[in-house]
C-alpha cells in the first residue's frame, strides 16, 4: 500500500490528535514536536475520560438519530458511559468544574460554558466562578478550580419525558427526539442526580445557538482533548489526581439535549 | 500452513470497475455443503450464486473455477409503517440447506425475514406437441394429421430460483443468525434479544427458545451477536453475547432455553483493563468445528478456540491485529471497534481464518502455531499468481513492503470469509469484490 494511500488514513487517526501539535504516541514511538516551549502535554486520566464521556453521548444522540439504531453498538456505548459513571462516582468526580482551556477550541464554546456554569452557581450557592482565562497547555498544572457544586446531567431527567416505551425500541421516526430523550433518560437515570435546583436555573441560561449539533460535532471532532484518548489505554486504574477536574463538555452535550427538548 | 495459495480465479463483480456502489458491498458469503457452490449475498438484497466448473484433464490450469451460476433478487426493503422503519434489504446471512434430491436449496434473512429459496436446473424440454405449435399457440385441429409422442431435447442450461417459503414476522429485532439444524427439518434464527425455531415447512409459526429481553428494557446490557446449531447433535446450540460469553444450550431441558447447560466465559485480564474492554470481547461470530468437538470465536482483537468441554477460558488464542490495542480509542471514535468479523474453519479444523483491515486477511495453523497475513486486493494478485505474505509493522526496524499500523486503511474490512468444506479453497469478500484463491499444493493431494 502506497504511502500516498496511506496518508489519508492516517489523517482519520489524525483527528485524535492535536490540531497542530504532534502528540506522544503512548507506545512510545514518536516524539512530542511542536508543543509550547517544549512542554509535554501529556493528557491526564480524567481529561481523557471526559472526552471519552463526551463521544459516547454524542455517539449515542447520532445513533437515535438514524432510521433503524444497531442495537448492538448503542447497548456497549451505553454501558461504556454507564461504566465511566461509575467510576467517575466512585473518584468523586462526577462535579461540575470550571472552564479548562484545552487549546484553540472555540472561544464561543467557553464562553456559553462559562455564562451556564457561573449563572448555576452564582444563583445556587454564590461561589466564585473562575473565569476561563486560565488558558494552559500544560494539563497537569491546571489550578484545579473544584467546585463543590455538583453538575448532574440527569438534569434533563426533569425535563418533558416521554414514559412510554423504552430507549432501544425506534417507535416512529418522528419520535426521533423523543427517543432522544429517552435515551438520554435512560442513561442519566443511572446518574446520581446531584443538584436539582442549579438544573432548573441551568436551562433558563442555555444560549441556544451555540448548540447546533453541527458546531458541537465540529468542536468535538476537533477538540483537541480526543488525542488524549489514546493514553487512556495506558491507564489501568484511576489516578486521583486531586489537582485536574475536567472541562464540563458535557454540559455543552447537555445543552444540545436542552435544545432538542425545548424544540420539541 | 501450506505453500502459499495461488489464485485461479479472481471474480469480480460486474461493477467493480465503476464507483463502489453500497448496493454491490457484500454482506455474507457461504460455500455449500460440497463446496460445488457458494453464494453470496449483498447489501442491494440480491443473492449471486458461483458454481465451480468440473476439473478437467485437459486444461489442467483450469480446474475448478467458479463462475457465475444464477442472479437472484432475494429481499427488496420494505417499510414498516406500524413504526415508519424502512427495512432493509441487505441479505445479513445465507445458509444451504442440505441438498435432498436434484435441486438446491438455501435459507437467505435479511433484519427481518427469512425466505427459502429452491434453485433447480432445466437443461432439457419437451418438443413435439400435438396440439401445440413451437411457439405454444394452439394447432388447428385439421392440420393435425397424425399423432406424435414429444421427446425430450437438450436446451440451453437454464437455472431457475423460486421463493418456497416466506417466514416474516418472526422477530422485533433485528436478526443476525440462521442455522440450519442437523435434523434437516428445523433451522433457527436470532436477533438482538431472541431467537426462534422454525418448521422448514411451516412459516405461520415459529417458536421462541431464547429470550434475553428484560422486562424493564432500560435493564438491557448484553445482546446477542450469534447463534449457531452443533454440526451433529440436533438438541444443541450456542449463542454468543456482547459481554464476550458463549451459551450452550440442550433443547431437551426446556422449551425455553434461557438457563443454560454450559457458560463458556474467560475471566477478564487485569492488566489489559480500559474502558474498551468490554467492547472488545463482544464475540461478533461464532463456528462449531466440523467434529462438533470445538467452538471459534472472534472478538475484536482475537480468535478463540473453545473445547466443548471446558468453560473456563479457551483452548487457543490467537492474537489477530494486537497492534490496534493501542489505537481504540481512535476506531471507538471511527465507529471502526464495532465492525464485526467472521471466522472460519478449514475442513480439517487444522486451520482458522479471519478477516481484518486493510483488506488483510489471517490464517492460523492450530498444529504448526504458524500463522499468515495476507491480503485480498487486484493490486497485490494477478490471476494465478502467489500470494505473498504481509507484515504490519509497529514501529522498531521496518521492513521493505511492510505496512506500518497508521497507513492502514480501515475502510478495506474483510468481515466476512468463507472455507471450502473439504478442500483449500477459500473465499474473501473486500467490500465488493469477491475472492477466492485456492491452494495447489494441497489440491494435488485430491
Amino acid at each position: 500500500m502506497g504511502e500516498e494511500e496511506g496518508v489519508h488514513q492516517t489523517q482519520l487517526l489524525d483527528t485524535m490528535f492535536v490540531r497542530g501539535l504532534k502528540r506522544k504516541c503512548f507506545d512510545g514511538e514518536e516524539d512530542v514536536e511542536g508543543t509550547l516551549a517544549g512542554i509535554k502535554a501529556i493528557p491526564s486520566y480524567n481529561l481523557q475520560r471526559q472526552s471519552l464521556l463526551d463521544m459516547s453521548l454524542v455517539k449515542l444522540q447520532l445513533c437515535h438519530m438514524l432510521v433503524e439504531p444497531n442495537l448492538c453498538r448503542s447497548v456497549l456505548i451505553a454501558n461504556t458511559v454507564r461504566q465511566i459513571q461509575e467510576e467517575m462516582t466512585q473518584d468523586g468526580t462526577w462535579q461540575m468544574i470550571s472552564t479548562q482551556s484545552t487549546g484553540q477550541t472555540s472561544l464561543d464554546r467557553l464562553v456559553s460554558t462559562d455564562i451556564l456554569c457561573r449563572s448555576s452557581r452564582e444563583q445556587a450557592e454564590g461561589k466564585h466562578v473562575p473565569g476561563y482565562g486560565t488558558l494552559s497547555k500544560d494539563f497537569e498544572g491546571d489550578e484545579g478550580q473544584d467546585s463543590s457544586e455538583t453538575m448532574s446531567t440527569a438534569s434533563s431527567v426533569q425535563a418533558p419525558r416521554n414514559l412510554q416505551g423504552n430507549v432501544w425500541e425506534m417507535e416512529n421516526p418522528q419520535e426521533n427526539k423523543g427517543n432522544f430523550q429517552k435515551s438520554l433518560d435512560q442513561i442519566f437515570e443511572t446518574l446520581e442526580n446531584k443538584s436539582p435546583n442549579s438544573v432548573e436555573d441551568l436551562f433558563s441560561e442555555v444560549d441556544n445557538s451555540y448548540y447546533d449539533l453541527d458546531t458541537m460535532l465540529t468542536g468535538m471532532m476537533s477538540n483537541t482533548k480526543m488525542g488524549h484518548c489514546d493514553g487512556l489505554e495506558t491507564f489501568s486504574s484511576p489516578t486521583n489526581t486531586a489537582s485536574n477536574s475536567n472541562c464540563k463538555s458535557d454540559l455543552n452535550e447537555l445543552d444540545h439535549i436542552v435544545e432538542i427538548l425545548v424544540e420539541s | 500452513m501450506q505453500a502459499s495459495p495461488h489464485c485461479p480465479a479472481n471474480v469480480p463483480q460486474p461493477s467493480s470497475e465503476e464507483v463502489t456502489s453500497g448496493a454491490d458491498i457484500i454482506s455474507t458469503v457461504e460455500f455449500n455443503h460440497t463446496g460445488e457452490l457458494l453464494a453470496t449475498g449483498d447489501k442491494g438484497g440480491r443473492v449471486v450464486i458461483f458454481q465451480r466448473e468440473p476439473e478437467s484433464k485437459n486444461e489442467p490450469y483450469n480446474q475448478g473455477e467458479y463462475n457465475v451460476y444464477s442472479t437472484f433478487q432475494s429481499h427488496e426493503p420494505e417499510f414498516d409503517y406500524l413504526k415508519s422503519l424502512e427495512i432493509e434489504e441487505k441479505i445479513n446471512k445465507i445458509k444451504w440447506l442440505p441438498q435432498q434430491n436434484a435441486a438446491h436449496s438455501l435459507l437467505s434473512t435479511n433484519d427481518k425475514t427469512i425466505k427459502l429459496w429452491k434453485i433447480t436446473e432445466r437443461d432439457k424440454r419437451p418438443e413435439g406437441y400435438n396440439l401445440k405449435d413451437e411457439e405454444g399457440k394452439l394447432k388447428d385441429l385439421s392440420t393435425v394429421t397424425s399423432l406424435q409422442v414429444p421427446v425430450l431435447k437438450p436446451m440451453d442450461l437454464m437455472v431457475e430460483v423460486t421463493p418456497r417459503r416466506i417466514f416474516a414476522n418472526g422477530h422485533t429485532y433485528h436478526v443476525n443468525s440462521i442455522s440450519v439444524n442437523s435434523d434437516c427439518e428445523t433451522y433457527m434464527s436470532a436477533d438482538d434479544l431472541r431467537i426462534n425455531l422454525w418448521h422448514l415447512a411451516i412459516t405461520d409459526r415459529s417458536f421462541n427458545i431464547v429470550d434475553i429481553k428484560p422486562a424493564n428494557m432500560e435493564d438491557l446490557t448484553e445482546v446477542i451477536t450469534a447463534s449457531e446449531f452443533h454440526p451433529h447433535h440436533c438438541n444443541l446450540f450456542v449463542y454468543s453475547s456482547s459481554k464476550g460469553s458463549l451459551r450452550l444450550c440442550d433443547m431437551r431441558a426446556s422449551a425455553l432455553c434461557d438457563k443454560h447447560s454450559k457458560l463458556y466465559e474467560e475471566p477478564e485480564d487485569p492488566s489489559n483493563r480500559s474502558f474498551f474492554s468490554e467492547i472488545i470481547s463482544s464475540v461478533s461470530d461464532v463456528k462449531f468445528s466440523h467434529s462438533g468437538r470445538y467452538m471459534l470465536t472472534r472478538d475484536y482483537l482475537t480468535v478463540k478456540v473453545w473445547d466443548l468441554n471446558m468453560e473456563t477460558k479457551p483452548v487457543e488464542t490467537y492474537q489477530v491485529h494486537d497492534y490496534l490495542r493501542s489505537k481504540l480509542c481512535s476506531l471507538y471514535e471511527n465507529d471502526c471497534i464495532f465492525d464485526k468479523f467472521e471466522c472460519a474453519w478449514n475442513g480439517s479444523d487444522s486451520v482458522i481464518m479471519t478477516g481484518a483491515y486493510n483488506n488483510f486477511f489471517r490464517m492460523f495453523d492450530r498444529n504448526t502455531k504458524r500463522d499468515v497475513t495476507l491480503e485480498a486486493s487486484r493490486e497485490s494478485s494477478k490471476p494465478r499468481a502467489i500470494l505473498k505474505p504481509r507484515r504490519v509493522c509497529v514501529g522498531g526496524k521496518r521492513r521493505k513492503d511492510d505496512i506500518s499500523v497508521d497507513s492502514l486503511d480501515f475502510t478495506k474490512k474483510i468481515l466476512h470469509t468463507a472455507w471450502h468444506p473439504t478442500e483449500n479453497i477459500i473465499a474473501i469478500a473486500a467490500t465488493n469484490n469477491l475472492y477466492i484463491f485456492q491452494d495447489k499444493v494441497n489440491s494435488e493431494m485430491h
